[in-house]
């Protein structure tokens, strides 16, 4: 059998201090003024930490197929596909990739707002590696999967986000690279057009024998798609094999926190540092009964002043579909904005007739202004509902059924 | 047979990759024209931007240059004099500006898709080559006005021009290059085109820098604002050696520029 993908032996280092990004000069003249004599030895500035964001990866990709990675955040994903992709470099090891290859790290990465939605098409189309006369003989098709022919002229800074993205999808959809390379861009679209979305990527695996790199949270997404999947863990392969059995391990796996710590950002003007879950006694806890009140607590820094911010609160099935999303409103609760570190929390409702089913979640905290993108989020944080014991709730058999259910009553 | 590609750390020296270059040659021009249609899209007076600005700063000149300071500028009036360094000059600086800013702008792209990077510096200084050619209108009717006759010397100006871009593009792939690590670069600009416009002869005469003209000559950008006004005027035969000296500096600039570039772009998606 012939390999479409083979990665050997594959490593990424990154030495901390390049948390920092980019340096000023005068950052580099303090440094040297507080260590001349490193200078003058001809030592580099002290030593950073390194670490390893990719170690010892190796796997095979056969022709044809749909791999599904998955991961927690930090695990290695992300960097995977950057390689894949030629972004970024490997510090060892090796990839050989049999046939044209298609990252799509971000839909939409190269509209230009003030342009028209045809304009972007050929843009878009180019920067992903189409021809244009490619692109000419799709166009049709590409105009019609996406559902935007009406604003065809219109600049792209008038669509709605969701049309944004429909357009984006199209256009990467219609591209034909042997290889395709897809991170967690459905996340944005509604529901149907995920399901489009996923059916269209089904269909170019198995009538047309390219072969997908997806990475998703959505595990359901997953199992459609994948016959077998990757799990990465610290950088290196968990588990490797049949999707079912490495969706259950990874769901196993999950680390149960009650508390989620991040490094605040010197760069940007507010950071979101800590979420915390706690019961209905103020106790933190990692795993909330599902008929009873908890509640989430989101700590930010504000390193530069910024006004009329809100936070938004996203909660995802693990199994795919959108539990629901909330934002606290400017009027009812203002968010102080000048330096220092405060603290929101969100209450989840006292049961009366909605619950949320046992299953797990992920949530998503954003903080920023309404109507731009957010300044700080969070995301990947594990909500684990179980059902009670004094209360039991008998779900429908399958874990992958994971909706909320709103109380009603069998009755004959 | 399909295209086999292997991935793995470099090492060494940079190549040139002009077979991948190539191949991407429609993505260059399509981010050139992406520059041309997003420069002009909200402006109410549109491409008339191109002529104003060498324009006023023509007039502005005129009157400190010619009526105030005095300066002899032979027999060639001033406005015709220093518009013809100034178009020359514009399009150098302003596609320096661009392109050395251009990595920071496209940040998003170069963290998401994959194409020789390059591409993004060399494309940004397209759009100001059309600046230019509207902005030579001007010239066009100053040489009327001024009774400057068209001259076999014009036929220089393309490769005056060729060699302003290459030059413009060796020195936006070290600045854009620079730029990505050390943010000190953007705002340090501004104030090296100002340094460099004052110790180019573009509003003033070569000579009058005296016995100090052969330290103006190690200026790229002398022989070239120099020899384009010569080739505009028709009044003068065209400096060679400063000329060829221009043209050797530039080749420096532009090789080096794109062999570091080369050599440091692998770091780019991870500091950007």
């Amino acid at each position: 059998m012939k390999y479409a993908v083979e990665v050997k032996n594959l490593g990424k280092k990154y030495t901390l201090g390049q948390k920092e990004r980019y340096l000023t000069l005068r950052d580099m003249v303090v440094k040297a003024a507080k260590v001349p004599g490193n200078l003058l030895k001809g030592k580099k500035f002290s030593k950073k930490g390194e670490f390893w964001a990719l170690k010892e990866v190796n796997f095979n990709v056969e022709e044809g197929d749909a791999i599904g990675i998955i991961g927690r955040n930090g695990a290695g994903k992300s960097t995977l596909l950057k390689i894949l992709s030629r972004i970024t470099e490997p510090t060892e090891g090796e990839v050989r990739l049999n046939g044209r290859v298609s990252s799509l790290l971000e839909v939409g990465t190269g509209f230009h707002p003030e342009l028209t939605g045809r304009e972007n098409i050929y843009l878009n189309g180019a920067i992903l590696g189409m021809r244009k006369r490619e692109i000419e003989a799709k166009f049709n098709e590409i105009v019609e999967f996406s559902g935007v022919e009406k604003f065809l002229d219109t600049p792209v800074k008038k669509y709605s986000s969701g049309m944004q993205v429909r357009l984006a999808f199209s256009v990467a959809a219609h591209l034909e690279p042997d290889i395709l390379v897809i991170d967690e861009v459905l996340a944005v679209g509604d529901a149907e057009f995920q399901k489009k979305c996923l059916g269209k990527m089904d269909e170019v695996t198995k009538t047309a024998g390219r072969t997908i790199l997806f990475v998703s949270h959505d595990m359901g997404a997953i199992q459609r798609l994948c016959k077998k999947t990757i799990m990465l863990e610290d950088g290196k392969i968990a588990m490797i094999g049949e999707t079912a059995k490495v969706v259950d391990y990874y769901i196993s796996r999950i680390n149960q926190e009650a508390e989620y710590k991040y490094e605040p950002s010197l760069y940007d003007d507010i950071s979101i540092i800590k979420v915390t879950i706690f019961d209905n006694k103020k106790e933190k806890i990692s795993i909330v009964d599902y008929d009873k009140p908890f509640s989430i607590e989101v700590e930010y820094q504000v390193n530069k002043e910024v006004s009329g911010m809100q936070m938004a609160l996203i909660c995802d099935s693990a199994f795919g579909g959108r539990l629901f999303s909330t934002a606290s409103s400017e009027d009812e609760l203002y968010l102080e904005d000048e330096k220092g570190i405060y603290k929101i929390r969100y209450d989840f409702p006292q049961p009366s007739n909605i619950f949320i089913n046992p299953g797990l979640y992920w949530i998503r905290f954003s903080i920023g202004a309404p109507t731009s993108k957010p300044m700080s989020s969070v995301s990947d944080i594990a909500l684990t509902v179980k059902s009670s014991e004094e209360n039991p709730r008998y779900i429908h058999s399958s874990k992958n059924i994971n909706c909320n259910i709103i109380d009603g009553k069998w009755v004959k | 047979m399909k295209e086999i590609t292997v991935i793995k750390p470099k090492k060494g020296l940079a190549n040139f990759d002009f077979k991948e270059l190539w191949n991407y040659r429609e993505l260059f021009g399509v981010l050139s024209f992406r520059e041309f249609q997003v420069r002009y899209k909200q402006t109410v007076i549109g491409v008339l931007w191109a002529i104003i600005r060498p324009l006023l700063t023509m007039v502005v000149f005129t009157f400190l240059f010619s009526n105030v300071a005095k300066i002899d500028t032979g027999n060639v009036p001033y406005p015709i004099f220093s518009y013809a360094g100034l178009v020359l000059w514009t399009y150098f600086s302003t596609a320096v500006g661009q392109s050395s800013n251009s990595m920071i702008g496209n940040s998003k792209l170069i963290t998401k898709v994959y194409f020789p990077r390059v591409i993004i510096p060399a494309s940004s200084t397209i759009v100001g080559l059309i600046d230019y050619a509207i902005s030579f209108i001007v010239v066009f009717g100053l040489m009327i006005y001024y009774h400057y006759p068209l001259t076999l010397s014009m036929l220089l100006i393309p490769v005056i021009l060729f060699v302003t871009w290459l030059l413009s593009v060796g020195v936006g792939l070290w600045f854009s290059a620079l730029n990505v690590k050390y943010r000190d670069v953007q705002y340090a600009l501004p104030f090296i085109t100002q340094t460099l416009m004052y110790i180019t002869p573009v509003i003033y005469p070569v000579s009058l820098a005296g016995q100090y003209q052969w330290l103006l000559s190690l200026n790229p950008l002398s022989g070239l604002v120099e020899a384009h006004r010569a080739a505009i005027l028709g009044n003068v035969a065209v400096d060679w050696s400063t000329f060829g000296i221009s043209i050797a500096i530039t080749l420096v600039v532009f090789i080096s520029g794109y062999l570091y570039f080369k050599k440091v772009e692998k770091y780019f998606a991870d500091i950007i």
